[in-house]
């Protein structure tokens, strides 16, 4: 017990529990956007519908909810604790500090980009998560990713907040597979090659969604206000 | 060449610093930076005021003291030197130049552009040694390293301790300091003794000095004078993975 107490206080230990929580909701967003590619099927939802239906009701994915749950306050908790110890680490700031020279922008923003990505994740609950799982009757989840999406300003927030969710892994994977000591200058390219799969392919994944249903109906209906003319 | 220099004066570590401006006409493109500040304390040793402060030794790379933040960067512009390799034909005529002592908690100024960088000497003191007997050399070729293990280590080792890392990091961390002196003896056989105490203590006091988290930003391996490699961070973090569950 001590010596995992330890672990955690020490910088690399709390960086370890980031790296691993971290690359636990990666999976996650996998799993999340495969799942939701149904919404493309064209069959007015139904299969989506099921989906969500099978999701709610699996006991295994309900525990791993709670796995999920856990993987979000360890990695929020933990990116916390080193981004307030890192501000107490230099008191006196430097008059000039050209940081642009020699580090990438997105390296230097996780706490910013992750914070949006929360808040983010706390409106997409409420849209989402929340009616589904307590309101009464329970509405059909493909009406309400319509509802949502037909609404510009929620998919303009969606689509910023994931190009802040493919800069925090932009760094995130790589840093990750840094701290695990994964990482080699051998197979850097490899690594960046799997890390384009997280922090390029599935942002551009969810985002197209909203696109498509935003524009989709947007257009359905000025056809079918053109076709009732 | 005409330079302007803004240097931060700090009279002792329990006094307020501030810039001071100084302007030289007569710097020359073949000066190293520190003859530049050669050339500015002997004029303000002739108007009878206080020369500014800095740290050097060797002026040749190799002894890791003379350590400033100039424009912004560590060691100034340009790869892989330190401040003393550093020319005045980096610069163009009329520019001015900012100059400040690297800025970290644990590195406290003492004064002008001078830092206390003895955080480093005890994290070194907490496990960056090897204990050996004393009595007759043994045989050189007795200990079986491997090729690459001992380029390795070698490149590690020529780290010289500068704090480059730490003042260019934004999380004023030591990792990329730390990594290259625990790795340049956990790839050797005499280092491996010690192998998971090293990594534990090591790191241990490099939190406790109030060094900042590594955040992988790899600013560090961009201004290390010695091209020192992340590639060591991530073995620290191995090392220390690996000593917590053997230990
Ligand atoms: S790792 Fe590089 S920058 Fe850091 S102390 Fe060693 S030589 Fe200086
Ligand atoms: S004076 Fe020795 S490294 Fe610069």
């Amino acid at each position: 017990m001590n010596r995992l107490v330890a672990f955690y206080q020490s910088s690399i230990g709390k960086k370890i529990t980031m790296s691993l929580t971290g690359l636990f909701l990666c999976t996650f967003l996998v799993e999340h956007l495969v799942g939701n590619l149904l919404l493309f099927v064209g069959d007015g939802g139904e299969s989506f519908d099921a989906y969500s239906e099978f999701m709610a009701g699996n006991f295994v994915i309900r525990t791993i909810e709670f796995v999920l749950l856990f993987g979000f306050l360890g990695h929020i908790v933990s990116g916390y604790l080193v981004w307030r110890k890192n501000r107490t680490s230099r008191s006196t700031d430097y008059e000039v500090y050209r940081l642009n020279e020699n580090s990438p922008i997105w390296s230097r923003n996780t706490m910013l980009t992750g914070s949006i990505v929360f808040i983010f994740l706390v409106i997409h609950l409420r849209t989402f998560f929340l009616p589904l799982r307590f309101d009464d009757p329970t509405p059909s989840p493909y009406f309400l990713v319509v509802q949502a999406f037909t609404n510009g300003w929620y998919c303009a927030f969606y689509v910023f907040a994931l190009i802040l969710l493919a800069y925090h892994l932009r760094h995130g994977f790589q840093a990750a597979m840094q701290t695990l000591g994964l990482r080699n200058s051998r197979y850097e390219g490899l690594i960046n090659a799997i890390g384009a799969i997280f922090w390029l392919l599935i942002p551009l994944g969810f985002a197209s969604m909203p696109i498509y249903f935003y524009f989709f109906h947007t257009m359905s209906n000025a056809a079918m206000a053109l076709g009732a003319l | 060449m005409k330079i302007t220099l803004k240097v931060w004066r700090q009279k002792n570590a329990a006094s307020e610093g501030r810039f001071e401006t100084y302007v030289s006409n007569t710097v020359s493109e073949h000066m190293s930076f520190l003859e530049l500040l050669d050339v500015v304390n002997i004029d303000l040793v002739k108007q009878g005021l206080e020369p500014i402060a800095f740290d050097h030794d060797c002026r040749e790379g190799i002894c890791g003291s003379c350590g400033l933040m100039i424009n912004g960067r560590a060691h100034g512009p340009g790869k892989g030197i330190a401040t003393c390799q550093l020319h005045m034909r980096s610069f163009k005529d009329g520019d001015e130049i900012v100059v400040e002592p690297w800025r970290a908690n644990p590195f406290p100024v003492l004064k002008d552009l001078v830092v206390d960088r003895r955080s480093f000497d005890r994290i070194m003191q907490a496990g960056g040694y090897i204990s050996v007997k004393t009595g007759g050399a043994p045989d050189g070729n007795a200990l079986p390293v491997p090729h690459d293990h001992a380029e390795k280590a070698f490149d590690a080792a020529a780290c010289i301790g500068c704090g480059a890392c730490v003042a260019a990091c934004p999380n004023s961390s030591a990792m990329l300091f730390v990594a290259a002196k625990v790795s340049q003896l956990a790839l050797l056989p005499q280092g491996h003794a010690e192998r998971a105490d090293r990594a534990l203590n090591m790191v241990e006091q490099m939190d406790k000095e109030g060094f900042g988290n590594c955040s992988n930003n790899y600013a560090c391996e961009a201004e290390c004078p010695k091209g020192i490699s992340v590639d060591n961070i991530a073995r620290l973090n191995r090392e220390f993975l690996r000593a917590t569950v053997v230990k």
